[in-house]
């Protein structure tokens, strides 16, 4: 009998490179208050956002992760010829087929890589990240770039103060490739699909539509143990944490988790991402596009220790910590 | 657990979500009128009361009350 042939595993992957975009549009929360019923102290109690910002017209979402993922690709050292496959987590392409991953791929000069999206909606970066991590940890592919693109403008009704004054557009990307040793820990990941409604676009002609308060009720206390189990499954503390980097859902639900995660031993100066405040809720977008303005901000630096939470609508949630580049 | 128990330990969680005075935190009082509390934190009073009172509060039921004596008496009747 013959026996197959596979790569052998790698010791582990790490980050190589990360980037993020977004649109020149600039919405404040005075802005929303001249359009709809809302005002600025309201939406800043509420869920913590000051500015989002706004695709222009004829901006598409692979416009924008073509530029995440370039700007990515250029951090790492690496050509577009060295990303062996493109992973584009995102749960709004405005249309089904084709897949957002091919073009962006053509797009950046990584001509025929394997791509494919991945709708895990706001958890879908934390999957996507798991995915590539998997995929050059097994041999499938040396450098991936995993990209969270969002163009949510296209999916909420700007009329509806409960959603439109939260969601907006941009797009995140890291470049997966081999490390030395795991700087990329094991995944936590999830679903419950018993509160599928929770958030949720009916169909080709609705709007998202989201029950504020049970998805509050699950963020804010079934994510922190997904987090924490995490930190654990990577051989590390609670205290060993630099920064903690959740879906940027709502200014309160993240303070509350990091709250609990303090609570089980997290340090009071672990850093916590706050980027919502000034780009609003940007879906899969959200943790990468944290990661490189925090960087570049000198919140994290190279070798930290980072936990990363991803979660939303399914509902869905996957977690895991990484090391900042 | 007596009513009035019941009704520190729920001025204790209200004073810690919303900052509002425990003294304030009187039978009579409507949580979003007269304590000026928004729906989430409301959810984050029942989290914190399903965990000190050991009762369920899903978040239909939450709705309907209204006041501090209506969570009073609901979490009375459950515990």
């Amino acid at each position: 009998m013959t026996t197959f042939s596979i790569p052998a595993a790698t010791t582990g992957t790490r980050i190589l490179g990360m980037g993020s975009y977004q649109p020149e549009t600039i919405v404040s929360n005075h802005d929303l208050a001249k359009v709809m019923d809302t005002n600025d102290e309201w939406i800043r109690e509420r869920v913590g956002i000051v500015n989002r910002r706004f695709a222009g017209k004829g901006e598409l979402l692979v416009d924008m992760a073509a530029e995440a993922g370039a700007k990515a690709i250029a951090d790492s050292g690496l050509q577009p010829t060295d990303i062996g496959a493109v992973i584009v987590a995102t749960c709004t392409m405005p249309s089904p087929i084709p897949n957002a991953a091919a073009q962006v791929a053509e797009r950046m000069g990584s001509k025929a890589a394997p791509a494919f999206d991945v709708n895990a909606a706001c958890a879908g970066f934390c999957y996507a990240l798991a995915t590539g991590s998997d995929m050059v940890r097994s041999g499938s592919a040396k450098n991936v770039l995993v990209i969270g693109a969002e163009k949510l403008t296209d999916w909420v009704d700007p009329t509806d103060r409960s959603t439109a004054i939260i969601f907006a557009d941009a797009a995140g990307a890291v470049v997966v490739g081999e490390g030395d040793e795991p700087a990329i820990g094991p995944v936590v990941w999830g679903s419950a699909g018993d509160m599928a409604d929770a958030i949720a676009i009916a169909d080709r002609n609705s709007s998202i539509h989201q029950e504020g308060q049970a998805v509050f009720r699950w963020a804010t206390t079934q994510i922190a143990p997904v987090a924490i189990r995490a930190v654990e499954l990577a051989g590390l503390e609670l205290s060993d944490v630099d920064a903690f980097v959740p879906h940027q859902a709502n200014l309160r639900i993240i303070e509350l988790i990091a709250k609990r995660l303090r609570a089980k031993g997290a340090r009071e100066d672990m850093v916590v991402a706050r980027d919502i405040v000034d780009s609003g809720n940007t879906s899969s977008a959200s943790i990468p596009m944290a990661l490189d303005h925090m960087r570049a901000a000198g919140e994290i630096s190279s070798g930290d220790v980072v936990l990363l939470m991803g979660f939303g609508a399914g509902l869905s949630y996957a977690g895991q910590v990484v090391r900042c580049p | 657990m007596s009513n009035e128990d019941i009704q520190k330990g729920l001025a204790e969680i209200v004073e810690e979500v919303a900052g509002v005075a425990a003294d304030d935190v009187t039978a009579e009082k409507s949580f979003v009128d007269d304590l000026d509390i928004d729906s989430l934190s409301m959810v984050e009073i029942a989290v914190q009361a399903e965990d000190k009172f050991g009762v369920k509060i899903p978040d239909d039921e939450l709705a309907n009350l209204k006041t501090v004596g209506d969570a009073v008496s609901y979490i009375a009747g459950k515990a």
